[in-house]
């Protein structure tokens, strides 16, 4: 498990020093798992530990945004003042994004099948 | 109080401990609740757990800051767990090539459907400038959003809370909607997740299967990168 942490935090800081270093807008755990991406590819799977250390940290993934969404609390005013427009935003916004989403990928998936 | 207690308190609501404590304990909380629903979607444990932790900072006078001192352990470790999915991301490419133009195609509908109709609406019903910028990133992955925002004269605290609750609605929504439209694909389902409501959709996706995660996970990755390069392109035509 020590072994993968670390791993994961040395392409996560290799990512950080390329964004950073080159001006990138793509934050550095992106280009992290870009990274580890290629090296999976290149030895053709990951080893048992790093596996099951990720499967850790991905199953609860949940937990890592409970800090982040607690900031709530930060814009409390905000969100009082301007609570209709935020709520159908998000409402509308997301409805609309998975609906569409999903529906121009059936229609492409189904040209792929049929050949057309 | 007695004066124990008192400097107790003081010694507590000091230290990093609190902070990280009750975010472990109130998500504990959240997740047998989460279990004990049936894993129903409806009983979000990011809702839940962020829900208990406000009344809680409420009750107690707590500033933000104080609380995020130990939450920032939790917080922090976003970074290797984004790292992470490229894992989930191998072990499905087999099945993510196969699909190459379908996924082409739903990130970039996805990415500037998101980003449009959220400062459309918001702008329609009178939000205000600062308010519209923020909500432009919100289907983008928390760490990428804040810094988007920060780039187009957003709020990047308010983005990420803008975020957060775009995850959790999506990833509340997203079963009944698939499932009303009539999509039963796991790769479409999770890819159409990822792309909304990212890594709070990812981790709804993983609990449908291991594919649906994996394609949630690809699209929140590539989604993050195709917002951070078109949306300053595309603001200035929604103004």
């Amino acid at each position: 498990m020590i072994a993968a942490l670390t791993q994961l935090l040395v392409l996560q800081l290799v990512g950080e020093v390329i964004a950073r270093g080159l001006n990138l807008p793509i934050p550095g755990p992106v280009i992290g798992m870009l990274l580890l991406f290629l090296a999976l590819a290149l030895r053709r799977g990951p080893t048992s530990d790093l596996q099951s250390t990720s499967q850790g940290l991905l199953q609860h993934l949940s937990l890592l945004f409970v800090p982040a969404g607690t900031g709530i609390v930060l814009h409390l005013h905000r969100v009082a003042d301007e609570w209709l427009p935020l709520l159908l935003s998000l409402l509308f916004s997301t409805v609309l994004t998975l609906a569409l989403t999903a529906l121009v990928m059936r229609l492409c998936a189904r040209r792929v099948v049929t050949g057309e | 109080m007695t004066p124990q207690i008192n400097e107790l308190w003081v010694y507590l609501s000091t230290s990093p401990l609190l902070g990280l404590t009750l975010t472990l304990l109130a998500y504990q909380g959240a997740w047998w609740i989460h279990r004990r629903a049936g894993f129903s979607p409806l009983a979000n444990p990011v809702l839940l757990a962020v829900a208990a932790l406000v009344a809680l900072l409420a009750v107690t006078d707590t500033p933000y800051q104080t609380y995020f001192d130990g939450a920032q352990f939790v917080h922090f470790l976003l970074g290797p767990a984004t790292v992470a999915l490229a894992v989930p991301l191998y072990l499905q490419f087999q099945r993510v090539r196969a699909m190459l133009v379908p996924v082409i195609v739903g990130l970039l509908v996805g990415s500037v459907v998101a980003a449009a109709s959220a400062v459309l609406v918001a702008r329609l019903f009178g939000a205000s400038l600062a308010t519209q910028l923020s909500l432009a990133p919100k289907s983008v992955t928390t760490p990428i959003a804040m810094g988007i925002a920060e780039r187009i004269g957003g709020i990047p605290s308010l983005t990420a809370v803008l975020v957060i609750s775009t995850g959790i609605l999506g990833a509340v929504l997203g079963r009944y909607l698939f499932d009303a439209l009539r999509i039963s694909d796991p790769a479409i389902r999770g890819f159409a997740t990822g792309i909304t409501a990212h890594g709070i959709g990812t981790a709804r996706a993983f609990q449908e299967s291991e594919q649906a995660g994996a394609f949630a996970a690809l699209a929140m990755g590539m989604n993050g990168l195709v917002t951070a390069l078109l949306l300053p392109a595309l603001l200035p035509l929604l103004q």
